[in-house]
């Protein structure tokens, strides 16, 4: 698949951003660590809604006739992604409300706050939840058709989200061992389940060109593509990336997405230097951006098939 | 009905008139223009809704080439319909004819993901997606005579490898011909049951070459050329 950065950006910002919302009501549930004050969740709530803003507006830039953009709301009793369009827009006001009440009452956690801030959190996991559904449910990417897409998506976005709250914390000079916890946590886990997802997908195991052809009992070979130069479906879905350079570039991303931020998170709290929580925030932003690449450019569309692919 | 095509894998002979005559008529048809990036020069491209890639089948010498014209299935399970979030994609309950409304689309090229035959192209200048109509404006065009209300590239076919007609009425032409030439799908494993069937080539008994009766003149001939060799 050609890697537009404009979905990188969308599943990569939305995600964290509501990662970072669904941490807060978290956090401010039970208390960890003492809770939020209302400085830092109001920071928190508008960081939130800066990343899911820039997610927002990234994709619009995906759009070849954006004008029509609002009839993307319309759709959603079968489009997962228009689903993920009405509860994106839905987490605004959730979101918005409950800045507006910690700003004017100071109320983080209160009932009225709480009550806020859970809707919103929610919404937001629904929203990450339609967004790995968009990828999940196309049966032509096998690397995309499993369980485990929208999965990652959940544990990426709340590793961002976990990791930018802890450092909020610490550069803010509060207590944050719980949050650190947290993080860390949810790096491992996202880690684990990066390395679960690239196990499932290693081995070739979709259609063939034998199949798509229809000679199932040949070997089949293309001859000609049938066109001189690219075509959208060259440009759309013929990226594809050599095993050894994908190897490199997973390499790269574990250090830069979980290694380092876990170490600069653990360092940070050890000793209280304000560098190390920044080098972990945008550590995991630019790392699980390499990955959210890496989700795209590895995806083989069936259509390579009828471009001389043998399996997809 | 369920109006579809039925391309035989054994008369056609990879000539690209079919696309021609598709562009031809659907670059002044329903969803034109079909546009072309740099037409002349070193990169030509464009949207196109029918395009024929060439396989080579099994391996030498029992090998042969197959051309394999490829446009909309107008498949039964159109997920590119159902992954549409405009409401831009849509299925005809009368016909099954796929379809984009162009004031709709918004160019998200989700469609064109979910679709595993690549019936879907982008039109960069509209920004909208575009695909095969089935010459919608041609097979309800009551103006024109009847044995013309077909696809422009059925008409255009000069081996007559494609057919149209509707693929519910078991005995229609179309649907004849796939139960007797045992017409298939493609890529029947991810059930989009398109409506689209190819027919394979022809099992045909081999011609012998090896115990042919020499006649006298091949026996002259292959007496000069021992000589002529030597």
């Amino acid at each position: 698949m050609h890697p537009a950065l404009a979905v990188i950006f969308l599943t990569l910002f939305s995600g964290g951003g509501f990662g970072i919302m669904a941490l807060t009501a978290i956090i401010n549930d039970f208390q960890i660590d003492g809770g939020l004050n209302p400085l830092q969740t109001m920071i928190a709530v508008i960081l939130s809604l800066v990343f899911v803003s820039i997610g927002m507006l990234s994709s619009t830039a995906h759009l070849a006739n954006p004008k029509n953009a609002w009839r993307a709301f319309t759709r959603w009793r079968t489009s997962w992604l228009a689903r993920e369009g009405v509860f994106a827009v839905l987490y605004y006001p959730f979101a918005f409300a409950y800045l507006i009440w910690v700003f004017f009452t100071a109320g983080t956690q209160d009932t009225v706050g709480l009550i806020l801030a859970n809707l919103a959190g929610l919404i937001g996991l629904i929203t990450i939840f339609c967004q790995g559904m968009i990828y999940a449910v196309l049966r032509t990417i096998r690397q995309w058709n499993t369980a485990l897409v929208p999965a990652n998506f959940y544990v990426m976005g709340l590793a961002i989200g976990a990791t930018i709250l802890a450092a909020e914390r610490m550069i803010m000079g509060a207590p944050a061992p719980t949050l650190v916890g947290i993080a860390l946590g949810l790096l491992v886990a996202a880690a684990v389940m990066k390395g679960i997802y690239y196990f499932w997908i290693s081995r070739p195991n979709g259609p063939t060109i034998r199949t798509a052809t229809g000679f199932n009992r040949f070997t089949v070979r293309i001859l000609e593509q049938g066109h001189t130069f690219g075509t959208f479906l060259t440009e759309e879905f013929g990226h594809t990336l050599p095993s050894a350079k994908a190897r490199n570039i997973k390499f790269m991303m574990y250090i830069f997405a979980f290694i380092i931020p876990v170490a600069a998170l653990v360092i940070g709290i050890l000793t209280a230097q304000m560098a190390f929580p920044w080098i972990a925030v945008i550590s995991v932003v630019f790392g699980i951006g390499v990955e959210r690449w890496l989700f795209f450019v590895e995806a083989q569309h069936v259509i390579n098939l009828y471009h001389g692919r043998q399996q997809c | 009905m369920r109006l579809g095509l039925v391309i035989d894998l054994d008369t056609c002979v990879g000539c690209h008139a079919c696309a021609v005559a598709c562009k031809e008529w659907n670059t002044s048809g329903t969803t034109a223009p079909l546009t072309d990036y740099d037409p002349y020069g070193a990169k030509p491209s464009g949207v196109w809704f029918n395009r024929i890639r060439h396989f080579e089948i099994g391996d030498y010498p029992y090998n042969k080439t197959v051309n394999f014209p490829m446009s909309c299935m107008h498949c039964e399970n159109a997920e590119c319909v159902t992954v549409c979030p405009t409401g831009a994609s849509y299925k005809r309950a009368e016909d099954g004819i796929v379809l984009v409304d162009q004031n709709k689309c918004m160019g998200c090229n989700y469609c064109s993901w979910a679709c595993p035959y690549g019936a879907r192209e982008l039109d960069r200048v509209s920004g909208t997606m575009k695909k095969c109509t089935l010459c919608i404006d041609r097979i309800y065009d009551m103006e024109i005579p009847e044995e013309e209300r077909q696809p422009a590239c059925v008409l255009t076919c000069p081996a007559h490898a494609r057919m149209y007609g509707d693929l519910d009425d078991p005995e229609s032409p179309v649907s004849r011909a796939v139960r007797d030439r045992g017409g298939y799908q493609l890529m029947p494993e991810l059930n989009y049951n398109p409506t689209n069937h190819y027919l394979p080539p022809r099992v045909l008994a081999p011609i012998p070459t090896e115990e042919l009766k020499k006649k006298a003149v091949r026996k002259v001939k292959e007496w000069v050329n021992r000589v002529v060799e030597r």
